[in-house]
């Protein structure tokens, strides 16, 4: 590759908000046809740099070099009409409009100056989408479309507009793993095209895979800035967090423990069926399978927040059926459900009324909350699962992802629940603060809990699990534990079970 | 998810928040700030509105609207809105008029009026939550359902209400503040504390900042979004009674527009429509806001045509101030 200008340079970009100095001198400087992955820990200034380079945020000292010409954004509008697309983690469509209308939004074609040209305008979309190799129903409406539907029409819009600097806000956050390897065929097909790719992500096999190039933010300062071939995992992280990842190897329980939860058979039509497994205390047991193979549906079903249709499940040796979430919290299961925002933060309230949301019957006399025995508990397990807040009065959407699914957990634990169904327990969450949440999930095991984990991240099922369960297609396709956990075992069948290939989530072509 | 991205940084966390933080305080104290702000200038303008005889001329006007803000509150806390409790009132003052008429009961006709008000809530919380139908809408509905009911009721005549012990709920005082002050107040204060030092308080709190993570917490929210529309149909009807002994009459007209008064005494309170944010001492500051407002304009001289105006200016001004600070 010889050496080039580089399309966007940002240089010294400083940015204080009431107290915090969120980026501090942070320089970037990308090329065209470049992956240009940005790391860093939640709160490292990552948001506020792409929320710079996107318009949305104004910056207070520094400079943004386009082409070497300096620009200055007041509105997303003005980034995006020079060449700056910034695609943000939770998408914004307009969910009732189509395929076609969202991508062309604000620039669909006319004729005469007046009245839409809909052929004309089909025709464009369908152009762009075959550019990216994606196929997607333009006439449905953007809100019928997969996460990973919606994020390829992001794409196309931003390409609509000939953008020359596409910035990828954790696009991968919520794709599983075929969704994610069309990702990235879309990325280097862009790549090729010249465009200049700006990905931040969590995952660093992803890094691996995709950048060529990976910056580092740290505390609003920038720890460095590579060419991918001269770094490793191990300095990237040293690098996000100031210190080296440790090691962690799951233990099963006794295989005398009690079995705490059963599932006979269990089935919920059009979702999952004859799926059967024992949860002993002390044990952590995984459900890997892809997005839509049914596993979060399992948990939920558990849990008494939607209703099996058939089999059994059993609460220490004992048939229940659960006709709400309340009636399972009641028997001592608690769900950390798979997107804590909208499922499991209340997030304009204070991380304290998150804590306790489940177990105000314990700090309860006479019908009256005692808040003093609330705040000492809250503040206890603040302390324990160290959660990084100022106090407990603190609202819960300013926590960033690690400390927010601290709190989710903490909820359950205020309770002492025995048995643990967790949806994603790491989604959105970095890296120090993972290894954080596995090491808490382990202590909570040895400490005699039952604890069910679902997750798209296989590595983190090998981290957390002795035994890993496959779901495809609503079936249980496998267990492996002990001698047969190997990861190839898992990805296949996961990937192919023992049935036929099954439906893609979109096909490219 | 818009509340996350509007945020200043996700590290706001790490590092302690200094100095003085204008946003903050106009989002904590915005009501409280306008309430004295208004004080001042109503003093500057009228010589005679700093006086006890105005002020607790103020406070008895406010009650009415403030008794059944208290109950809307609730509501609107659940993300919900209830647009029946002025033909609940309705409802309710009619009844108590025609018991009063038929029985001379006292007691009988005053116990009638809430039972009626609780009926019509719990109509109202059943159909949005097992029906599903929109709070908006159903409460549309049923304002118009109990509007009819009132009117069907007394046959379009307005019951009198000449029983003198009755009456003196809405002259007397107690303490030297107006009787139907007095239950305001008290409402207020028990309204209060529900919302601060009960697990109900929290729910209703939890359901409007995120019902389905209520729901996935083990928490009913089904039950609770049901207890709110009764409670929104109770504090109707204890208005109703305010209502009644105040103007010595039961109309079917009676409480025609009161549910945008309320609404507009939580919403200038800070509450957010939205839900789970706010609570019902800000609504007590919106309806003195507002009462203070039409008072001083009474004062003044200004022209009633004008003073819906200078209302509706008021609102919007409150709700875009605290919204300034909110976003922060």
């Amino acid at each position: 590759m010889e050496p080039q200008q580089p399309v966007l340079e940002v240089r010294g970009i400083s940015r204080r908000f009431p107290g915090v100095l969120a980026l501090d001198h942070v320089d970037l400087s990308v090329r065209a046809s470049e992956v240009h992955a940005l790391l860093g820990e939640n709160g490292a200034g990552k948001s506020t740099l792409i929320k710079i380079l996107g318009g949305a945020v104004r910056k207070d000292a520094g400079e943004i070099l386009l082409d070497g010409q300096p620009v200055d954004f007041h509105a997303p509008a003005e980034a995006l009409a020079v060449g700056i697309a910034v695609i943000y983690q939770e998408l914004v469509l307009c969910p009732h409009l189509t395929v076609a209308e969202n991508v062309l939004m604000g620039h669909l074609p006319r004729t005469g100056g007046v009245a839409i040209d809909w052929r004309a305008a089909k025709a464009r979309v369908a152009q762009l989408f075959r550019t990216l190799g994606a196929s997607v129903p333009l006439n449905a409406p953007v809100g019928r479309l997969s996460t990973a539907q919606q994020q390829m029409v992001e794409i196309a819009k931003a390409l609509s507009r000939d953008s020359r600097i596409l910035v990828l806000d954790e696009p991968s956050a919520a794709l599983g793993q075929r969704d994610l390897e069309h990702l990235f065929r879309v990325i280097h097909r862009l790549r090729e095209r010249g465009v200049a790719v700006v990905y931040i992500s969590h995952r660093l096999e992803e890094v691996f895979e995709i950048a060529d190039r990976a910056t580092v933010l740290k505390d609003g300062r920038l720890a460095g800035s590579w060419p991918i071939a001269e770094v490793d995992m191990r300095g990237l992280v040293r690098a996000m967090t100031g210190r080296d990842l440790g090691a962690l190897t799951a233990v099963p329980a006794a295989p005398d423990a009690p079995v705490r939860l059963e599932l006979r058979k269990l089935g919920r039509r059009g979702a999952f069926s004859d799926v059967s497994l024992r949860l002993r205390a002390g044990d952590v047991v995984g459900i890997a399978g892809l997005v839509g193979s049914g596993r979060t549906e399992v948990l939920r079903a558990i849990f008494g927040a939607d209703k099996p249709d058939s089999g059994e499940v059993l609460i220490d040796g004992q048939r229940v059926h659960f006709r709400s979430p309340g009636q399972a919290r009641r028997r001592g299961l608690g769900l950390l459900p798979e997107d804590r925002k909208t499922q499991g933060l209340l997030l304009n309230r204070a991380l304290r009324e998150n804590v306790s949301l489940a177990s105000l019957s314990r700090f309860t006399r006479f019908g009256v909350l005692r808040l003093r025995r609330e705040d000492r508990a809250v503040r206890d397990l603040m302390g324990q699962l160290r959660i990084a807040a100022r106090q407990p009065g603190q609202l819960t959407v300013s926590l960033s992802g690690g400390n927010q699914q601290k709190v989710m957990l903490a909820r359950w634990l205020a309770r002492r629940c025995g048995i643990l169904l967790i949806d994603e327990p790491t989604r959105g969450v970095d890296v120090g603060a993972k290894e954080e949440i596995y090491r808490l999930i382990h202590t909570l095991a040895r400490e005699g809990a039952a604890v069910l984990v679902v997750s798209s991240e296989l590595k983190e099922l090998f981290m957390l699990c002795s035994r890993i369960l496959v779901m495809r297609e609503g079936r249980l396709m496998g267990e492996f534990s002990g001698a047969t956990l190997r990861e190839e075992d898992v990805v296949e069948a996961m990937l192919l079970g023992g049935t036929d290939d099954g439906p893609a989530t979109f096909a490219a072509g | 998810m818009d509340l996350q991205r509007s945020l200043p940084a996700d590290r706001a966390t790490e590092r302690r928040r200094r100095g003085i933080d204008l946003r903050d305080i106009l989002a904590r104290y915005g009501t409280l700030i306008a309430l004295v702000l208004l004080v001042i200038v109503a003093t500057v303008l009228s010589p005679r509105f700093l006086t006890t005889a105005n002020l607790m001329n103020v406070l008895r006007q406010t009650s009415i609207v403030g008794v059944l803000g208290i109950g809307m509150t609730f509501v609107i806390l659940t993300a919900g809105i209830d647009l029946s409790v002025g033909a609940i009132l309705a409802v309710s003052v009619v009844l108590l008029g025609g018991t009063l008429e038929r029985t001379g009961n006292i007691w009988l006709a005053i116990a009638i009026a809430p039972a009626a008000g609780m009926a019509i809530g719990l109509v109202n919380g059943l159909g949005v939550t097992w029906g599903r139908v929109q709070p908006f809408v159903m409460t549309l509905g049923m304002l118009g359902i109990a509007r009819s009911l009132a009117f069907l009721y007394t046959g379009g005549e307005p019951v009198p209400i000449l029983d003198m012990s009755f009456l003196r709920f809405g002259i007397g005082y107690i303490a030297g503040i107006p009787i139907p002050s007095v239950v305001f107040l008290v409402l207020l204060g028990a309204a209060a504390l529900v919302l601060h030092y009960t697990p109900f308080g929290r729910y209703i709190y939890a359901i409007g900042s995120n019902a389905e993570a209520a729901r996935l917490s083990g928490i009913n929210v089904r039950l609770y979004t049901i207890l709110v529309y009764v409670l929104s149909g109770a504090t109707a009807s204890v208005a109703a009674i305010l209502y009644g002994a105040q103007f010595a009459a039961a109309p079917a007209i009676a409480g025609e527009g009161y549910e945008l008064d309320a609404i507009a005494a939580v919403v200038v309170g800070g509450t957010s429509l939205f839900g789970g944010q706010g609570g019902v001492i800000g609504t007590f500051l919106g309806a003195l806001i507002i009462g203070i407002l039409s008072n001083i304009l009474n004062l003044t001289g200004v022209s009633p045509f004008a003073q819906p105006l200078a209302k509706g200016a008021l609102i919007i001004a409150a709700v875009w101030i605290v919204g300034r600070g909110q976003r922060a």
